[in-house]
């Protein structure tokens, strides 16, 4: 066993209100310069949607993340390393400006310095890689609250694949209408696929935090990794040559101060704190034959600070006292581990992605509405879990590999530990049978709402 | 499970292979060369480090526009700006409730972009072709008044610049020049016209009180007018004053997590309370259930529990139907206790209504209920009496005239007896029973879509009481909502699932498709919740609701179910109204500093609708009068009127304000009243005699026009001004889109005077003061670079937290730029010099109408009323001195808000000692207000919320009327004083002051109307109860006595819009929505270039896909939006989230950013309102009649823009600009 350290973060997405408020501030932080107008370290995408760069996740397409080989061992879906590196003067397979989007600015000087003329002065597009005028067809964050899904959604790679089964799964209709948000920054891997892609070495993940960065001296600009990552969260610095990423805000986390995304997401869904993992164990738990069995292997990584010999093992490995003490108060940690509400992006890809999440619930659909349910039923007043308007099948593409047991233990808990605050709320005795239902003793019910819904500061950082 | 000893990467040959490169590599890697580990020698760090650095942080926050009210960290770097982020020290709310920390949006993180971008305001521009003339004027005639008045008076001259503007065209000039400029339009139009021409607007002051008092104190010190802007947003929910009294008082958002039934009204919590919205995601964890009603899938929808997807503008019939099922089931069926008590003690339920004889021919005769039975219809003598209203004993069957109503409010009788104390009386809440009469009675209802009213006969027990036929306003609700009882005559629904008689669940069901169980079942949930939770049950209404014509009646009906379950005035429960409120929590210092109060009374403010809706020129094109509004039962008070002369016997009456005043100037006028004996008895005599007119009755004549407007922290022409393009036209004089024309037929009102020929150009002066260009800019004669938020000092406060917390500047303002207050000092300083030539000391006849909170509320006949006339003296030589010092009627008079008099004695003296005296001038000796810092710590010094000792002191003034204790709410606090430095240190938590209607005492959230609830305090209305019932003549008239359903106006009925629906050529006409956008606040962001990236890049029509299919109309196609007001042109975002039949424009899109060329008029396209007009509900200007009463912004026709239709087509994707 070697134990290191790791930061992660939890973001709930069933709290999130999809403002971009943490795009705006990390995109003022870290890059909003030359060469990185197009970038969004951290983005909000609207689900069902494309998302940024647009059908990210058809792997068929862009080849990132792992696959395993037909000798069961792990190999990036571009291929053997071998193959990778006599092709390494090829262009690689990524998504190009169009698929980001062209970003662009104004012509905001002429609503000044027009002269007197016949009508109201206006500020025009211009694209800011030709300087000429253009015509806007992408952006950012095109498809946002749905906009244009009825015609597009169904380029959403999961949109199309849970199609595959059946047309009716998702209509985009109003009275079927659902959405959500996915808010997404770097993965911070415990298996990096972009690290491992990287023909330079500059690509490396630090010893004490498991922060994923670029060194920026050593960069080739191969772009290797922006294949290899399958979140397609390393951009190309068109100024400089180089890759670049989201840094977890090093910067600030090394004074202890929590990331920009998460320091100001107004939501308050995003928690950050330490994990403490096995790095033996990674590639054996990235290689596990089915995918649905990720997530398992990757919870099983995750070890229990309260553990004496986990403990020892990390004393061992120099790991300072207070990250210890760091580690039994994490926040992530409670949520993906003791009370198993948080799950990883898309597990399939095998990079063993260190953000996690806690997938939305949803409001019922009409047609139980519409039977009239009595009120007076606690179990009815927020409806049924099989009733949720968002597809759980959708849920399941994204956080477990499309295992919806999984999905569906997470929201049993988010409704059950409804049902039990509404009483204690109302002042009635609490009924010790709802946290049961779930396998929760009430008093962890408890913590987990305090943790979920009172959440202050210095609890969720 | 795995083989781990079989696990690695590729196969065994690539890792031999590769691990030999590995000889030469000097970092650390896992075994099976997976990954690296690196520690040390991170020199490829020290770029993010780099960029991360900076050398300061300054706390500030966004003004104006917003409720949100955040605390900002604004991070500089080598004297430049570079990004900001949320604050998180906001003072804890307690250990079991979440923080606010962090509050934000994305428009305030991209604040920063426009310190330093293209579009920043830079220097003073001028209109070039006017600053020739101008400077050519003032050189030849050496006096800048003089260069003006012949500028404006050369018609050539006026009509050449007038028509540049928009145009382009604007040179840089010199702040020399344009303060010149600026301050000789002032005197001239002061000299020549009166000061009443002059008009300032500036919107939402608590989010920069210093910033907004500047320019409020200078326009009132010159006698100018002040229009509003919480009527003219239509923000303002007028179902406030009539039902509470109160303008609005709404909880902090930290108490939503007290609710456990939270319903979201119309209000897309997310999109419009960012900052905010997190407590309603988190009190679902609590249990609290969360249902939104919406048209479409509003992003709120994406929280909530249940959705019901009410048609636009039909809610009144939802919450009607509810209402319905709540008083059926929770009053009649089973009587509970908790709502029992609660309406018997709190709201005018148990008040007796008169039953008077219809004489009307549609009616076929019968009884409809009349007023409210007085003291005097029992035999009381005194004025008072007339206020006072009856309720009947329910044990002893006796007339009782309860304590409370607004008889006790003013009078000498009235002392310490205007309190809610029944004093051991149980009001009967019905008469049903042995000594009562079954009754019929006509009640109106508007159940067709075209908005025309027709008559239900329903049954109410009445009796004699002191002669009269009487019933209770309860009995009256059952009647109205149709809730039957045996033995009562009339028709009545045969059950919930009668769908032809209003207002069942079945009923309601056909108008908004919400399904009739649905509405059952929410509607006893909701009730249940509360009587469960002790009124628990919170309601936030937003604009998606409140903007419409009759929002007003919606409002009254959704407030029903909250008033009726006991919900209002307790933490977790009630109304929470978020549109556009502006609550400057330190009250008194900022209202009365910013009206100049301490110099001169009174000051002159103006509903802005009813302002902007005569002076461009709308009401020429309004197509109907005030009758299609009217009952079937309307006893004529507003037949044959055209709404312009509803607005002219408003202000006749002086319920109203209107300016100007007169046809000739309120200085000559005042010259002349000065002279008379009794000044107001000149003025009445000369209007009666014809000797005076009102400048209404003649609006269009050139003597009647506004003449200078100053804009600041405002953009009318390019956010609020419904029926922009009659602005541009009528007002400003240039280039309009308006396509339709008068309607001949149309009918024409009698008070005010035709002109064939409408004038264009009224304006003779537009001056605006801006970081950023707008429409406004564009369109301003004069444009002053302003400071930012960042740049300069100010406070803010909101009702969306308890905290008052200040901005700073975090870099002084760059290039010419200046802040507002050192702005208007600059002009003031200007206006004062260029007086002891023009102007000298004069005497000011001003006008204003009866004041809610005042004893004008309570007139003696209050159908035959007048205005109030002051002599008003002004030295315009000392405009300057007197903005920069706090005047003596601040000692003498002291400042009153709310009918409570704060004396100031002490609180003046010690602001001497702390900010200094001024040495000369005429505020000699007095305490300086000569910086922006200065008139923050007055504005704090002379309130009860951040100086405890005046709030101790105004509650103990108030007990005096109320004869209960109160003081204790605020005892304690007495040396607690909130200065600017704390707020600059951190946001500082308020003190309970009787300036609001709730309570923060002993650290509890604010919750509106808890100090009502608990200390038995009145409403501020006729009853001093909530109002279910509102006896006025033009209520009864327009069939609004009670609550009930009006449906959206028939813009094809009253204005010949086309039908709603698509003609089959490629045009369809759709319900035109302008909701606020998740991109902007109001206008501002809309141009900022991280929320362009992030959206769609420039302006947007939602519209869904059966719509867009039927027009051929395909996502991010370009289309065009057009009715006769004008034209908008925008891209179209193609969504399933959508409904049908709707389109959403989201609001203040401007013209400045992507607009082409439209085809329907070859012109720029217009703004998100160059397709709404100013539409005036007639019953928003009653006055002078108890909590119907004037007060700014507190009572006034909301200018509404919810009803529009528009054809929708699409146009060449060839765009030209």
């Amino acid at each position: 066993m070697r134990v290191m350290a790791q930061m992660g973060m939890v973001m709930n997405l069933d709290k999130c209100i999809g403002c971009q408020t943490c795009s705006v501030t990390c995109k003022q932080a870290w890059t909003n310069r030359a060469g990185t107008e197009y970038v969004w370290f951290n983005n909000v995408e609207t689900r069902p949607g494309q998302g940024y760069p647009r059908r990210y996740e058809d792997q068929e397409q862009w080849h990132g993340g792992w696959e395993l080989n037909k000798r069961g061992r792990l190999q990036l879906k571009t291929g053997g390393r071998l193959k990778r590196l006599l092709s390494i003067f090829a262009s690689p397979v990524q998504p190009e400006l169009k698929d980001y989007y062209e970003p662009w600015t104004y012509d905001y000087a002429t609503l000044v310095e027009a002269p007197l003329g016949d009508d109201f002065p206006v500020a025009r597009p211009k694209s800011l890689i030709t300087g000429e005028d253009t015509k806007v067809t992408w952006s950012a964050n095109w498809d946002d609250n749905l906009g244009g899904t009825s015609e597009l959604g169904h380029l959403d790679p999961i949109v199309a694949k849970i199609r595959q089964e059946s047309e009716d799964k998702i209509k985009f209709e109003f009275e079927q209408t659902f959405m959500f948000y996915l808010p997404r920054i770097c993965e911070h891997c415990l298996n990096p696929s972009c690290m491992a892609s990287c023909p330079s070495g500059a690509i490396y993940k630090r010893s004490e935090d498991g922060i994923v960065l670029v060194d920026q001296d050593r960069c080739r600009g191969w772009r290797q990794c922006i294949t290899g990552c399958p979140y397609k969260k390393i951009y190309f610095n068109h100024k400089s040559g180089k890759a670049e990423k989201c840094t977890f805000c090093y910067p600030r986390i090394e004074v202890g101060i929590p990331t920009v995304c998460a320091e100001t997401c107004v939501g308050r869904l995003r928690y950050l704190g330490l994990f403490l993992y096995d790095a033996d164990a990674v590639t054996a738990a990235a290689s596990v034959p089915d995918e649905k069995d990720l997530y398992e292997a990757q919870m099983d990584l995750l070890l229990d600070p309260e553990d004496p010999q986990v403990i020892a093992a990390a004393r061992e490995q120099g790991i300072p006292e207070d990250w210890l003490d760091a580690a039994r108060r994490s926040p992530v940690y409670a949520l993906a581990k003791k009370y198993r509400v948080a799950l990883p992006l898309h597990p399939e890809y095998r990079t063993m992605p260190m953000v996690w999440y806690v997938p939305p619930l949803s409001p019922i659909v009409d047609l139980l509405s519409e039977q009239g349910h009595d009120a007076e039923d606690r179990d009815v007043l927020f409806g049924a879990i099989e009733a949720l308007r968002i597809p759980i099948e959708y849920l399941a593409e994204l956080f477990s590999a499309g295992d919806t047991e999984v999905i569906d233990g997470v929201l049993r808990k988010l409704a059950a530990m409804r049902s039990y605050m509404r009483g204690i709320n109302l002042g009635r005795e609490p009924d010790e049978s709802i946290p049961a239902s779930v396998g929760l003793s009430g008093e962890t019910m408890y913590e987990m709402y305090r943790l979920m819904a009172i959440a202050k500061y210095d609890e969720r950082y | 499970m795995t083989d781990t000893s079989r696990t690695g990467l590729d196969g065994a040959g690539s890792d031999a292979l590769l691990r030999a490169g590995r000889f030469f590599t000097r970092w650390e890697e896992t075994d099976d060369g997976r990954a690296v580990f690196r520690e040390g020698g991170r020199a490829g760090d020290v770029f993010y480090r780099d960029r991360w650095s900076h050398d300061k942080v300054v706390r500030s926050t966004h003004g104006v526009n917003c409720t949100g009210s955040c605390s900002w960290k604004v991070y500089v770097k080598d004297g430049i700006i570079t990004w900001e982020s949320q604050e998180t020290d906001y003072p804890s709310v307690g250990p079991d409730r979440p923080e606010y920390e962090p509050r934000g949006c994305p428009r305030g993180a991209a604040f920063s972009w426009y310190t330093y971008s293209p579009t920043r305001v830079r220097y003073p521009y001028a209109r070039g072709v006017l600053v020739e003339m101008f400077r050519e004027a003032r050189d030849r005639l050496g006096d800048p008044v003089e260069a003006w008045a012949e500028i404006v008076g050369d018609p050539v001259k006026r009509r050449t610049y007038q028509q540049a503007r928009g145009k382009g065209g604007l040179v840089r000039v010199s702040w020399r020049d344009a303060i010149d400029m600026v301050a000789a339009a002032h005197v001239h139009t002061i000299k020549t016209h009166g000061p009443d021409r002059c008009t300032g607007f500036s919107p939402i002051p608590a989010m920069s009180m210093v910033s907004h008092a500047a320019g409020n104190r200078f326009i009132q010190l010159i006698g100018g007018v002040m229009t509003s802007f919480y009527d003219w947003y239509a923000d303002l929910p007028v179902a406030s004053p009539q039902v509470f009294g109160d303008q609005t008082d709404v909880p902090e958002s930290g108490d939503w997590w007290d609710a456990t039934y939270l319903m979201m009204w119309g209000s897309n919590v997310p999109v419009t309370r960012t900052p905010d919205a997190h407590w309603m995601a988190e009190v679902r964890y609590r249990g609290t259930k969360v249902v939104t009603v919406s048209p479409d899938y509003a992003d709120n929808t994406k929280f909530a529990d249940e959705w019901m997807p009410a048609q636009a503008g039909t809610d009144a019939a939802l919450a009607m139907a509810m209402g319905h099922v709540l008083l059926k089931e929770f009053f009649v069926d089973r009587r509970t206790p908790f709502f029992v008590d609660y309406v018997q003690k709190y709201t005018d339920l148990p008040f007796l209504i008169r039953l008077e004889e219809h004489d009307g021919a549609d009616s076929g005769g019968g009884l409809v209920p009349g007023k409210f039975l007085t003291a005097t219809d029992l035999g009381g003598a005194t004025p008072e009496d007339a206020w006072k209203t009856v309720l009947l004993d329910g044990t002893t069957g006796e007339a009782v005239v309860p304590n409370g109503s607004m008889g006790f409010r003013y009078a000498e009788s009235g002392k310490g007896k205007w309190n809610l104390d029944l004093e051991g009386v149980a009001p009967a809440l019905t008469l049903a029973g042995d000594a009562s009469e079954p009754v019929e009675v006509l009640l109106p209802a508007f159940v067709d879509a075209d908005g025309s009213g027709t008559v239900l006969r329903r049954g109410v027990p009445a009796r004699r009481v002191g002669g009269h036929l009487v019933t209770t306003v309860f009995d009256l609700m059952l009647a109205q909502y149709g809730v039957g009882r045996d033995g009562l005559p009339g028709e009545w629904p045969t059950g919930y699932d009668d769908a032809s008689t209003p207002y069942t669940p079945a009923w309601q069901a056909e108008r908004t498709s919400v399904p009739a169980e649905q509405c059952i079942r929410i509607a006893r949930e909701f009730a249940r919740n509360s009587e469960e939770s002790g009124g628990r049950s919170m309601i936030i209404m937003g604009a998606g609701i409140c903007q419409w014509f009759h929002g007003d009646a919606t409002y009254r009906a959704i407030l029903s179910l909250l008033i009726l379950t006991g919900a209002m005035g307790r933490n977790g429960g009630g109304w929470a109204h978020y549109v556009g409120q502006e609550k400057c929590r330190p009250i008194t210092g900022w209202i009365s500093l910013a009206n100049a109060l301490d110099w001169s009374r009174p000051p002159r403010t103006m509903t802005g609708t009813s302002f902007w809706y005569m002076h461009t020129g709308q009401w020429r094109t309004d197509g109907y009068s005030a009758d299609s509004l009217n009952s079937p039962l309307a006893r004529g008070h507003l037949s044959g009127k055209h709404t312009a002369d509803v607005i002219a016997e408003s202000a006749r009456k002086g319920w109203m304000p209107f300016y100007p005043q007169f046809d000739r100037s309120s200085l000559d006028v005042g010259a002349e009243a000065a002279a008379a004996d009794d000044p107001a008895q000149y003025v009445k005599d000369a209007l009666a005699d014809g000797r005076l007119k009102p400048a209404i009755a003649d609006v269009d004549a050139p003597e009647s026009w506004p003449r200078t407007l100053v804009l600041w922290r405002s953009n009318l022409f390019g956010s609020s001004a419904k029926g922009n393009e009659y602005f541009l036209r009528n007002l400003l004089g240039t280039h309009s889109n308006v396509l339709g024309s008068e309607n001949p037929a149309a009918p024409r009102p009698s008070e005010v005077a035709w002109h064939d020929e409408a004038p264009e150009g009224k304006l003779d002066l537009l001056v605006s003061a801006d970081f950023r260009m707008t429409s406004t800019t564009l369109l301003s004669d004069v444009v002053l670079p302003a400071a930012t938020w960042y740049e300069k000092h100010d406070l803010s406060s909101t009702d969306m937290h308890p905290f008052v917390h200040a901005f700073s500047p975090a870099i002084d303002p760059p290039w010419e730029a200046r802040t507002d207050f050192e702005t208007f000092h600059a002009i003031a300083q200007r206006l004062s010099e260029l007086s002891k030539k023009h102007l000298g000391t004069r005497q000011d006849l001003v006008s204003v109408p009866l004041q809610h909170d005042t004893p004008g509320e309570t007139p003696r006949d209050p159908y035959d009323t007048t205005p109030v006339f002051q002599v008003v003296e002004r030295d315009y030589t000392a405009i300057a001195d007197k903005l920069a010092s706090v005047g003596p009627l601040a000692d003498t008079l002291g400042f009153t808000v709310k009918n409570v008099t704060y004396r100031l004695e002490e609180q003046v003296a010690a602001l001497a000692r702390s900010n200094g005296v001024m040495s000369s001038g005429a505020g000699a000796g007095r305490p300086s207000i000569a910086t922006d810092q200065h008139l923050a710590e007055a504005i704090l010094r002379f309130s009860g919320t951040s100086n405890g000792a005046l709030a101790v002191q105004g509650f103990r003034t108030l007990e005096e009327r109320v004869g209960k204790q109160l003081h204790d709410l605020a005892e304690g606090s007495e040396e607690k004083r909130i200065s600017f430095a704390d707020t600059q240190a951190a946001p500082v938590p308020v003190i309970t002051s009787p300036e609001w209607s709730g309570s923060e005492t002993g650290g509890r959230r604010y919750a509106p109307f808890t100090v009502n609830i608990e200390r038995l305090k009145p409403f501020h209305t006729l009853t001093g109860r909530m109002h279910f019932y509102l006896d006025h003549d033009w209520m009864t008239d327009v069939g609004e006595a009670l609550p009930t359903y009006r449906p959206p106006l028939d813009m094809q009925r009253l204005f010949g819009e086309p039908a709603l629906g698509s003609d089959g050529q490629l045009q369809i006409t759709v319900r035109y929505l302008t909701p606020h956008s998740k991109w902007s606040i109001h206008s501002e962001y809309q141009d900022n270039l991280f929320m362009l990236s992030l959206s769609r890049g420039g302006p947007t029509v939602w519209m869904s896909p059966q719509d867009a299919g039927a027009i051929d109309v395909h996502d991010n196609d370009w289309v065009e939006a057009t009715n006769a007001n004008g034209v908008l042109v925008a891209r179209a975002i193609v969504s399933h989230r959508m409904p049908q039949g709707v389109v959403y424009v989201h609001h203040a899109q401007e013209r400045t950013i992507d607009v082409p060329k439209s085809e329907a008029t070859g012109r720029r396209g217009g703004i998100h309102n160059s397709v709404t007009r100013l539409l005036v509900k007639p019953t928003h200007l009653i006055g002078g009649y108890a909590q119907l009463s004037y007060t700014f912004n507190y009572l006034g026709p909301t200018g509404n823009q919810r009803d529009m239709v528009s054809t929708i087509r699409k146009r060449s994707q060839e765009v030209t600009y």
